[in-house]
């Protein structure tokens, strides 16, 4: 269960090696001092990882894919999250593939997962509208039209979604945020009708735009009407615990570069490894990431496997690798003293990916709160 | 492996089928602290079913499921082993015996003593004859275990033992126990040996040491010209700390494993809503509720780990760099539990005895008050974390 088996073994060093030799933290830095954070990725770079077959990991033979599940793409996201890589393939292969898998029709996944399994488009998913993850409170309007649907309102800080293909996007059909029947998915495509995407220069320079949608035409995901709030919440379950994955390999990187400050740099004379109160933190911060570690694998594999406990296992995936990655990044910096204060160090970089992890998806509060809820208390 | 499939699966059924038609109906009820199943050639059986089920369990050598046959063990394999416990848990069967000498010196045993030892106290161990204490710590061996003073002397026919261990675990009542001697004054980790021998010696003396929560479950032992044969020596003469430290590793892995969790308690959010009152059926108070649910996707985040370690120890990977963080986890972890839980209560959760208190809040008040052990027991948090720094993450000593 825990345990890998021999195709995921090989993913994984595969990815672990391509991140080091093709994204390095350094390739982020280049991106951020060339203005890449409007399109937020290195084109040939997302096309290598598209050829290694990351963008279908989760997609079906069917369609192109290797389908190898969750825990599988989440073994390349961690690895992809050591380093920093930027590229949108967290909101194109994780966020906006697991709603086209749970939701499309038979029509809209040929049409759209191959594609994505070929790496031939980017997409993103449009869900929160305000300053914190809260997808009941969608109020984006879907109206009827002769031909489909017509989307209006706006959406905030999304991933990748600037430039891409397609954007698959939360609108309500009718009652009023808060009621989650109202809820359904939508697909716009790229470069729609009334679709505005303003890109945003955030502080971890991946590409974040805000969209406005002003009668966009857009196509309803799936035939079926009824299930558009099961099927958002399984989606943003998928996205989170595999944005949990990543963030899993964020925080292990930093603990790493941590434990080998403390094995070089002298101070007294001395390795500052070899005093007690650092010991213990750092002890300490390992613990954190092995009790978390625990949990992402859990809530990858619970989602694997289909199980009912995957919605609670999720959330407590994403509040822990919150917690440790928040931990990890503030360590980062204090116990690199003056020089993590840097622009030159890369414990900054970390500091700023961590808080926009930490939000996107939802808080540690959101999801200890949905957790209390589905233990019922 | 043979483990998979049919045969597991066979395995499974006729489990099933010997549980349901042995285990006592009483023994499918959570236990009580008073029905805690010691065993030992003094224990009192407080319930009668208790001694059933444990003389049943342990004709089939399951109350240590993977120790050889040989040995009075079930010699069953890690999958097998992991089905009866499925089984037991899903009949929510009571563990048949509690006992440091399936915990911690049995799996020493196995690997240190030799054949006639082995014989000797496995089988009696296995079927709960004897109840074993850990003479370990002493009032000038903490932390600093390998300080110990003890001493043992070689008198020709047999050793002599002069010396004074503290919080040995149930020494007034166990039979024999296992104990840490100074063999050698003139070096310190390479001056110990590993001994074994009865409590009813003459010169032995356990006197129990009250607690913070009135209980004595520790003992402090006196050892005044203790007579213990030659053959009772487990290991090398001043070859003991390796086995010390091994036994160490079984007793951290073991309290980590039950996370501390002793006989049930009460569910901490119950507590909280029975207490507190709920608010559209959440706690009441949204800040203790926050802090109440951090607490619990933390003791997840524990059970789940301890679950990984466990597969990553049975796919043959040996003991994953989670375990060494577990006794510390576990420790912090129930601590922090009875702090909510005596917060959660508020004043029904303060008292001491007698009337105008709920038997079930007093007992968890006096658990509050016991688990301020666990980071000290068993390796006090700041030494496991010494652990993890210097054995795991590979952080030096001061030069």
């Amino acid at each position: 269960m825990a345990i890998l088996n021999e195709e995921q073994t090989m993913l994984r060093d595969a990815a672990k090696g391509w991140v080091a030799d093709k994204a390095p933290v350094t390739a982020l830095r280049k991106l951020r001092d060339t203005g890449g954070w409007k399109t937020g990725y290195d084109p040939a770079a997302w096309k290598e990882m598209a050829e290694m077959g990351w963008t279908g990991v989760i997609v079906p033979e069917a369609y192109g894919g290797s389908e190898f599940g969750y825990r599988s793409l989440g073994l390349v996201l961690e690895e992809t999250g050591r380093t920093l890589a930027a590229s949108p393939l967290h909101a194109t292969a994780a966020a906006a593939a697991s709603a086209l898998l749970l939701g499309g029709s038979d029509a809209q996944k040929e049409t759209w997962l191959g594609r994505i399994a070929a790496g031939e488009i980017t997409a993103a998913l449009a869900v929160d509208e305000g300053p914190h993850h809260h997808p009941g409170s969608v109020a984006l309007k879907a109206e009827k039209t002769a031909t489909g649907y017509s989307l209006t309102g706006t959406k905030r800080f999304i991933p990748d979604a600037a430039e891409a293909d397609l954007v698959v996007v939360a609108a309500r059909v009718s009652g009023a945020p808060g009621d989650t029947a109202g809820i359904r998915l939508f697909l716009v495509t790229g470069g729609a009708a009334g679709l505005t995407a303003t890109p945003l220069h955030a502080i971890d320079n991946r590409a974040h735009a805000d969209l406005a949608f002003a009668a966009t035409p857009a196509e309803l995901l799936g035939e079926t009407t009824g299930a558009g709030w099961d099927v958002l919440s399984a989606t943003l379950d998928r996205a989170t615990a595999l944005l949990a994955a990543e963030m899993m390999g964020t925080a292990t990187q930093a603990f790493e570069v941590i434990l080998d400050y403390l094995k070089t740099r002298t101070q007294f004379g001395q390795l500052i490894g070899s005093f007690q109160a650092l010991q213990h933190r750092a002890a300490k911060l390992f613990t954190e990431l092995e009790l978390t570690r625990s949990c992402v694998d859990a809530a990858l594999d619970a989602l694997d496997a289909g199980s009912k406990d995957a919605p609670a296992l999720v959330s407590l995936a994403k509040a822990k690798a919150n917690e440790t990655l928040h931990l990890a990044s503030i360590e980062m910096v204090q116990m690199h003293g003056g020089i993590g204060m840097t622009d030159a160090h890369d414990a900054g970089l970390y500091m700023k990916r961590a808080r926009v992890a930490e939000a996107l998806y939802g808080s540690s509060s959101y999801h200890r709160d949905r957790y209390a809820k589905l233990g019922g208390y | 492996m043979a483990d998979f499939g049919a045969e597991l699966d066979v395995f499974r059924t006729e489990t099933r089928d010997w549980l349901e038609a042995n285990c006592p109906a009483s023994m499918r009820t959570p236990m009580t602290a008073e029905e805690t199943p010691w065993g030992g050639a003094r224990f009192k059986w407080a319930n009668p079913d208790s001694k059933t089920w444990l003389d049943r369990m342990a004709e089939k050598g399951w109350t240590a499921p993977m120790w050889p046959k040989d040995y009075g063990g079930g010699g069953l394999t890690a999958a097998q082993a992991r089905v009866l416990e499925q089984e037991m848990a899903r009949i929510k069967a009571r563990p048949p015996l509690f006992s440091f000498g399936i915990w911690m010196l049995g799996p020493v045993l196995l690997e240190y003593a030799n054949e006639e030892q082995k014989k000797a106290h496995l089988p009696k161990i296995v079927r709960g004859e004897i109840r074993w204490c850990q003479g370990y710590s002493e009032p000038g061996a903490g932390s600093d275990l390998a300080g110990l003073q003890t001493r043992c002397e070689d008198k020709g026919d047999h050793f002599l033992i002069n010396g004074q261990k503290v919080w040995t675990s149930y020494a007034d009542q166990a039979d024999w126990i296992f104990c840490l001697v100074r063999t050698d004054t003139t070096k310190k980790h390479e001056g110990i040996s590993f001994v074994l021998f009865d409590m009813t010696t003459p010169g032995v003396d356990a006197r129990p040491i009250k607690l913070i929560s009135g209980e004595s479950p520790f003992c402090e032992t006196f050892f005044t010209d203790v007579k213990v044969p030659k053959a009772q020596m487990v290991g090398k003469l001043n070859g003991g700390w390796d086995i010390a430290k091994r036994l160490l590793q079984f007793e951290r892995q073991n309290i980590s494993a039950g996370g501390f969790g002793g006989a049930a308690g009460l569910e901490i959010e119950e507590v909280a809503l029975a207490h507190v009152g709920a608010d559209n059926g959440k706690i009441a108070d949204g800040d203790l509720r926050a802090r109440i649910t951090a607490h619990k996707m933390d003791a997840k985040a524990f059970s789940l780990t301890v679950r990984r370690v466990e597969a990553e120890a049975k796919s043959g990977k040996g003991l994953g760099p989670a375990a060494s963080i577990l006794k510390y986890a576990a420790a912090t972890l129930n601590q922090h539990k009875h702090e909510l839980m005596l917060e959660a209560m508020g004043s029904d959760g303060l008292g001491w005895d007698g009337e105008g208190f709920d038997r079930a809040n007093i007992r968890e008040t006096r658990a509050w008050l016991r688990s301020k052990g666990n980071s000290i027991e068993g390796g006090t948090s700041e030494i496991n974390l010494n652990v993890v720094a210097k054995r795991v993450l590979g952080l030096m000593d001061h030069q």
